[in-house]
């Protein structure tokens, strides 16, 4: 296997008492995309802001595109684009002001960054918006506007901090195509997210992130795989909620959670359920089903186990 | 000359047509900077100067226009503080850091950016001040030496501008700052004698840069109110206290602006 293209290893990164990252390790294999994710306060911001050398780490070290984020943070500026939390474009300018400027801030030749700003803002569909000033701009626009101009020296890595936090559902998406498009040509994107099904949707590769410290990776079915299948069954009768739980704790050993009036979910052991063996006990019970189905877990139940606050984190 | 000084310098003309971009796009913004000196000919020329006498007889529209010049040249700590602390909490200035480019053009590029928005609000000035009846009365090499002194200070100034946006790095903080201004300007001599004030107040107006720079102006344009007999050193030699605040400012904030721009 190649070396990865985004190492990190040991990072520290404190403010004052506020320990951010506690040994962050972290690999990103070339033209895949990476989605880190965490809750508020873990770390993301920090790792990624590491990453792309606008801040230096306590202790540990990093490589991005071959070099190492401290000592030759020039080359790897020269290889990164960065699209923070917020959309960090000149609002006084208009749209293709910006690309042009961030262009020639990168060293293309004047011509050079005209053409590279025409030809963004027509793929990512901005002409009709470029001539007019960011200040009008919608937030989805303004966050593509700040996608784009992160790309306009053609960066072989791309960090995403939140890219779409805060916008709805229709900008999600048209920022997912732009991520997908991006990693077509071989870009490798390193995301952060607190939306799981971002990740699920975008990311090759996923790492949970808590504390300051990854403290899971793999693709998202091998995270889904780790905490096991679910059961979930619906009651005919609200009241048979009661006894359904009974008969799934005393199938499982775990107490299920209420998701609805009538619905209850409960995580399966390791070798899994026959699923005619769940209807037979309800039945004996007494508990009418009107559905019992076994599925996979979704990210967003990997992660709240994961990153679950009550277990002490070591 | 090295690469890097060449991007330097590139890179910091970028930045400076960044600003005359959002001039150009803002026009309102260099309007109401422009209007703020004509307004104060006006309410001080005409509303106040009715009022107060200048020391040693004279005019006070005369009086009054080194003032409101030193006024303008000071209000570019302000602007340049605004701009940057506006940069630095909107992502701008990361995304600046995060690109190839020469890190120190940033503040290259504000404070020559400020400098030409400076050169056009002095031009402003010198029309209204001539229209109510100043006159440089020293014929055109101390008018010039004037203006140089303002240019200098104000380029100095800018620096320190630059560092105290970044060392506040949010524009809300810096905007609430921006009222401190006018008490700085007020206590000195740019808009009345500081013979009449309490003794304690009068030692901070001598010593205050901006009575420095009106004095300064005051005796190169020729223009009435020199101060007479026993003063502060820095108003006995005005043109040699306002060339050292802008030696000082320089040598203190383009290390500590360059040293917390590259953080
Ligand atoms: N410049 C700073 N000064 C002080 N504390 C900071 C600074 N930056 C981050 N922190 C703290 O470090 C911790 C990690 O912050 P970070 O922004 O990296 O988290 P995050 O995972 O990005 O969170 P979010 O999902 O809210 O964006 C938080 O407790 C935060 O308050
Ligand atoms: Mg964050």
């Amino acid at each position: 296997m190649p070396d990865p293209i985004v190492v990190a290893e040991g990072l520290r990164k404190s403010f004052g008492d506020v320990h951010a990252l506690r040994g962050l390790d972290l690999a990103v294999r070339e033209g895949t995309v990476c989605g880190v994710l965490g809750p508020n306060g873990a770390g993301k911001t920090t790792a990624v802001r590491v990453l792309a050398t606008l801040s230096a780490p306590d202790a540990g070290h990093a490589r991005v595109a071959g070099h190492d984020v401290v000592r030759q943070a020039g080359e790897v500026r020269a290889r990164i684009g960065l699209a923070g939390q917020y959309a960090a474009v000149d609002e006084k300018l208009t749209g293709r002001a910006n690309l042009r400027m961030f262009g020639r801030l990168s060293h293309l030749s004047r011509r050079e960054a005209h053409r590279r700003a025409d030809e963004l803002l027509e793929r990512f569909g901005l002409t009709e918006a470029a001539d007019r000033r960011v200040a009008g701009y919608s937030g989805g626009t303004r966050r593509r506007l700040d996608l784009i101009a992160s790309l306009i020296h053609r960066p072989e890595v791309l960090f995403l901090d939140e890219p779409t936090t805060g916008l709805d559902p229709r900008s999600r998406g048209e920022i997912w195509d732009s991520v997908r498009a991006l990693v077509a040509d071989g870009t490798t994107v390193l995301l952060t997210t607190q939306y799981l099904d971002e990740a699920d949707r975008l990311a090759d590769d996923i790492a949970v992130v808590d504390h300051g410290r990854v403290i899971a990776t793999g693709t998202p079915d091998e995270l889904k795989a780790t905490i096991g299948d679910r059961l979930d069954v619906v009651v005919e009768d609200p009241a048979a909620l009661g006894p359904a739980a009974a008969v799934l704790t005393g199938l499982t050993g775990a107490d299920p959670t209420t998701t609805g009036d009538d619905r209850l979910s409960v995580a399966l052991p390791g070798g899994g359920l026959r699923l005619a063996g769940v209807v037979r006990e309800l039945d004996r019970a007494g508990v009418a089903a009107a559905d019992v189905r076994l599925r996979r877990p979704t990210l967003d139940e990997v992660f709240l186990r994961l990153t679950d606050r009550t277990e002490p984190v070591r | 000359m090295t690469a890097r000084l060449r991007w330097t310098l590139a890179d910091g003309l970028t930045l400076v047509g960044r600003e005359l971009g959002r001039l150009r796009h803002d026009p309102g913004e260099l309007v109401a900077a422009l209007m703020f000196p004509a307004v104060m000919v006006v309410l001080f020329g005409y509303v106040l100067g009715s009022a107060i006498r200048v020391p040693g007889g004279g005019d006070y529209r005369e009086y009054l226009m080194p003032g409101l010049f030193a006024m303008v040249t000071f209000s570019s700590v302000m602007g340049v503080m605004t701009r940057t602390a506006a940069d630095a909490s909107r992502g701008v200035m990361d995304r600046f850091r995060s690109l190839p480019m020469a890190r120190s053009a940033v503040p290259f590029g504000q404070t020559g950016a400020d400098l030409l928005v400076g050169l056009l609000m002095l031009a402003v000035m010198v029309g209204a001040g001539l229209l109510v009846g100043w006159r440089a009365h020293l014929g055109p090499a101390a008018a010039v030496q004037a203006f140089l002194l303002m240019v200098v200070l104000r380029y100095a100034l800018a620096w320190a501008g630059v560092y105290a946006g970044l060392a506040v790095g949010d524009d809300r903080v810096a905007d609430a700052m921006v009222p401190l201004f006018l008490p700085f300007t007020m206590v000195s001599n740019a808009f009345v004698p500081t013979g009449g004030m309490p003794g304690w107040l009068r030692l901070l107006a001598d010593w205050n840069p901006v009575s420095a720079l009106t004095a300064a102006t005051r005796e190169l344009f020729g223009n009435p109110g020199l101060p007479s007999g026993e003063v502060a050193w820095p108003l006995a030699h005005p043109v040699a206290a306002v060339l050292l605040w802008s030696a000082a400012l320089l040598v203190i904030f383009v290390p500590l602006s360059l040293r917390a721009n590259r953080r």
